[in-house]
């Protein structure tokens, strides 16, 4: 079986130098990335696969001495790919030619997940097969029998728990120690039929592949594009007669190719693992079950999802986040103690006034950028950001996903898009990155769209929130606006877009207590981003503000503007919380805040001020990554029809406010 | 004993006439096979019908007769349908040259496949034959959609019928393989089922195309 491949390391450039490389592949959900972060340190690097937006995390390793580039490949369930996350950790495989492949599986599912593993080892890939989560399969009363397992596949095969460091050690000697020439000898046969087919395709291919001969008339077969274009662009003019020999096999299996192949498949799994798996009489029901079954009832789900959002977003990101954390650093740290101190220190080394007003002037980068970025938006975000990756981790969102699906669906969602809507309470920009997780661009335009208009960040709502508490009938105006806005335009969204509704399939995986580190890790990964993101726009953002105010455009522009905040029935001051909103809608609110201070405006224009913002524009980072996601045209018209609803609803707001009198 | 194909319309017709439709007998210049056609004949010389003053009446063996001749056309209109997807004029005269294939047995399969239907497409009865009268005594669900199980009940998955192949790997995927043991966990909001040990959340329609038996 390794004979035809015995070139191909040679054959393959790698990116990156010498190092040799290690990827990690398997199902999502099967604790991957807890390995990948326990292999390598922290300093990882997160980024697109050229040409798409799937992220794939890599990172170095010492591994007995030796020096190692992990990959973490993004989750797939088969060879043959469906989705593109799938698509890239192939071509992670078919590219970089890894040394050692890690198949990362759940010992619970193992029957199931083994159809890969055997995939992998029929593609010739040097495999290690990792049988992961194994504390919880031993906890409901599973018997694997990894010596057996082993040698029935030929590969070497490790149990671990790698959440709870169980099996590391065997893993990381597993991989200094994989010698190609011991890769499995082991061959997996097929009906008489199947391997009768896949002879004649494999035959005919001359060209020279990471992936075995066998592996590629499979995917052929199953008329796999990509590897049609890889075999076309390889085989030259041979390529005619195997494209030929293909077409015939596939028109004559026509009726259940893909479904013949499975059966196939699954039968040789069930043979590997007679003996090998064995699971109690009895189903286990543990704690975790019982609290997941709890989550997925609508009686029971619904007040459990009031209780979360309530200590989880309220007490925890608000209360304690936007209150007692943005006191100590705003008020006390920066306005108490470190601005008085930076002003002094820069009017002693810059004699010129202008100059000094660009660090530590009223829009100053270091008084009102930075003060902005590290003293308000840092705690609200960070503590949103442990709350969400929490969440994430026990496995709560694929629940709260099938719990909202029947009315996501009259928005023209997918149950999967609460997820980012919920990070779009922590920060908008990022959830419009996730919105790519969704599978139809139709429902990409409309969360991107939802997210937006209607769902206000983290650290606007903590602004808004410490605005309107004096006005607690404002804040009711305000919510129930922006809960209305989400429903009516989503509705009409639906409803307008052309396009098949979605379908939702997920799955659940088991609910679990998170562990602490690695709740840090992803806090930490999302803040670094974020303030990659944020900092060197609210620098830019003091600085053209300085720069407006210098040249008196910033006049100009108040002036300009004037006309139209008397027609949602705003002073023109409030122009300057507009333009503000126009770099980050937060940094608008604050604005606002400010205005609030001086006493310049009533419940009514606060109220119609705060809609009108929350609605508005979405700061320029989220507008960039829409352009960048949606493309310009889409990107475009959402930002248009939002300023236009935005106003629209500011001044029909106005307007009732005012005739009914509520407020006043 | 077969009848001819044009025997077995006089039938179906007579039996609509007479069971469906309250008349005693059928009127043959109100039908598209005139009274002097052989098949008359035929059927009067299996006593299955009587031929009195111009109007064709039924014996007791024709009246059990045309009953299953109606029942075999209309699984065919069934079958053509649900399982083959050709409606319509098509559709109906398809099920007209395919209902005399249905003998000897082939109707009790092709009557299982489709879970003993109760109606045609148009709506009308299908006379129910031995097998839908034993699969009702048994309590024999057959094989249905997923939608129709209960939460907690446990069952085989019979086979996947979409017309979306990606949606196919999907389930397959995800370990919906005809032969796996399958639970619904819950019904509603959206449908909870495991396999092996994993659970896996789909909505309604999804859940329509996953056929499991009891």
């Amino acid at each position: 079986m390794a004979t035809c491949c015995s070139k191909k390391t040679e054959t393959v450039v790698r990116s990156g130098g010498a190092r040799r490389v290690a990827a990690l592949v398997g199902n999502p959900n099967v604790g991957k990335s807890v390995l990948f972060n326990a292999l390598t340190g922290a300093y990882v690097t997160v980024s697109n696969y050229p040409g798409t937006s799937v992220e794939v995390t890599r990172g170095s390793a010492l591994i007995q001495g030796e020096e190692w580039q992990v990959v973490d490949t993004p989750g797939m369930y088969s060879i043959h790919t469906i989705t593109e996350e799938e698509r890239v950790a192939r071509e992670i495989l078919l590219n970089e030619a890894p040394d050692v492949v890690l198949h990362v599986l759940d010992a619970r599912n193992l029957e199931r997940m083994l159809a890969m593993t055997i995939q992998l080892i029929e593609a010739e890939l040097p495999v290690v097969l990792v049988v992961n989560i194994m504390d919880e399969a031993e906890r409901i009363g599973l018997k694997i029998d990894l010596e057996l397992l082993r040698k029935r596949l030929g590969i070497p095969v490790i149990g671990a728990a790698t959440a709870r460091k169980r099996g590391l050690e065997e893993i990381r000697k597993a991989v200094a120690e994989y010698r190609r020439e011991s890769a499995s000898s082991q061959r997996f046969n097929y009906s008489r039929l199947l391997e009768n087919d896949i002879g004649v395709v494999a035959g005919l291919m001359r060209g020279e592949y990471v992936l075995s001969r066998r592996a590629l008339a499979l995917l052929l077969l199953q008329q796999d594009e990509e590897i049609i274009e890889l075999v076309r662009g390889n085989e030259g003019d041979g390529y005619g007669a195997i494209n030929e020999k293909v077409r015939e096999i596939a028109f004559q299996r026509r009726e259940s190719f893909h479904l013949d192949l499975s059966l196939e498949r699954k039968e040789i799994v069930r043979k590997l693992i007679q003996d090998v798996f064995s699971a109690p009489e009895k189903r286990v029901v543990t704690w975790a079950e019982r609290f997941s079954n709890l989550s997925i009832k609508p009686m029971t789900g619904i007040p459990l999802l009031c209780i979360v959002l309530y200590f989880g977003l309220y007490k925890f990101v608000g209360s304690f986040g936007a209150g007692t954390l943005v006191d100590l650093l705003e008020t006390k740290g920066f306005k108490e103690h470190f601005n008085p101190w930076i002003t002094g220190v820069v009017q002693q080394l810059i004699p010129w006034q202008i100059i000094q007003e660009l660090f530590v002037g009223e829009y100053g980068i270091i008084t009102l950028g930075i003060r902005y970025a590290v003293g308000i938006i840092l705690p609200i975000v960070a503590t949103f950001f442990i709350f969400f990756s929490f969440l994430e981790d026990t496995g709560y969102f694929p629940r709260l996903a099938l719990l909202v699906d029947r009315v996501f669906k009259r928005f023209g969602l997918s149950g999967r898009a609460v997820i980012p809507m919920v990070l779009g309470f922590g920060c908008d920009t990022m959830a419009t990155m996730v919105t790519r997780t969704l599978e139809t661009v139709r429902e990409r335009v409309i969360a991107t769209l939802l997210l937006a208009l209607a769902i206000p960040c983290s650290a606007q709502i903590g602004v808004i929130l410490a605005l309107l508490s004096k006005e607690p009938g404002a804040l009711a105006v305000w919510a129930f606006s922006l809960v209305l806005l989400f429903i009516v335009v989503g509705l009409l969204a639906a409803k307008i877009l052309p396009g098949e509704p979605p379908m939702f399939y997920m799955e659940l995986p088991p609910m679990r207590l998170p562990q602490l580190g690695n709740v840090i890790t992803k806090t930490y990964t999302r803040m670094q981003w974020y303030f990659l993101e944020i900092l060197p726009l609210f620098v830019l953002a003091s600085v053209l503000l300085w720069l407006g105010k210098v040249t008196g455009f910033f006049v100009k522009m108040i002036d300009a503007m004037t006309p139209l905040m008397a027609s949602i029935g705003l002073p023109k001051e409030a122009a300057v919380a507009f333009i503000f909103g126009f770099f980050r809608r937060d940094y608008g609110a604050a604005g606002l805040y400010d205005l609030q201070t001086k006493g310049l405006l009533n419940a009514r224009q606060l109220t119609v001020a705060a809609v009108t913002l929350t609605l508005f524009i979405p700061c320029v980072a989220q507008f960039l990554i829409m352009k960048k996601e949606r493309g310009w045209k889409v990107a475009g018209a959402i930002g248009v029809f939002v300023s236009l609803v935005a106003f629209g609803s500011g001044y029909v707001l106005n307007e009732f406010l005012m005739v009914s009198g509520v407020l006043s | 004993m077969k009848l001819s194909e044009k025997a077995e319309e006089i039938l179906e017709a007579l039996w609509i006439n007479v069971e469906e439709e309250g008349r005693a007998f059928l009127d043959p210049e109100k039908f598209s096979i005139p009274l002097d056609d052989p098949a008359y004949a035929e059927l009067a010389a299996n006593a299955m019908v009587e031929v009195r003053q111009g109007m064709v009446y039924f014996r007791p063996e024709g009246r059990n007769e045309g009953r299953m001749t109606i029942r075999r056309h209309r699984l065919a209109e069934r079958l053509m349908m649900d399982v083959l997807n050709i409606r319509g004029e098509a559709g109906d005269y398809k099920a007209c040259q395919f209902e005399h294939l249905l003998n000897e047995g082939v109707d009790t399969k092709v009557c299982t496949m489709l879970n003993h239907p109760s109606t045609c497409p148009h709506g009308k009865p299908i006379p129910p034959g031995d097998c839908c009268t034993e699969a009702r005594a048994l309590g024999d669900l057959g094989v249905v959609p997923l939608t129709e199980f209960k939460s907690g009940q446990e069952g085989e998955i019979a086979y996947i019928q979409t017309d979306d192949s990606k949606k196919m790997q999907k389930l397959m995927a995800m370990g919906v393989l005809p032969g796996n043991r399958i639970v619904l966990v819950q019904a509603s909001p959206s449908h909870i089922f495991r396999v092996g040990f994993s659970e896996f959340a789909i909505d309604t329609n999804l859940a329509k195309e996953i056929f499991v038996r009891k």
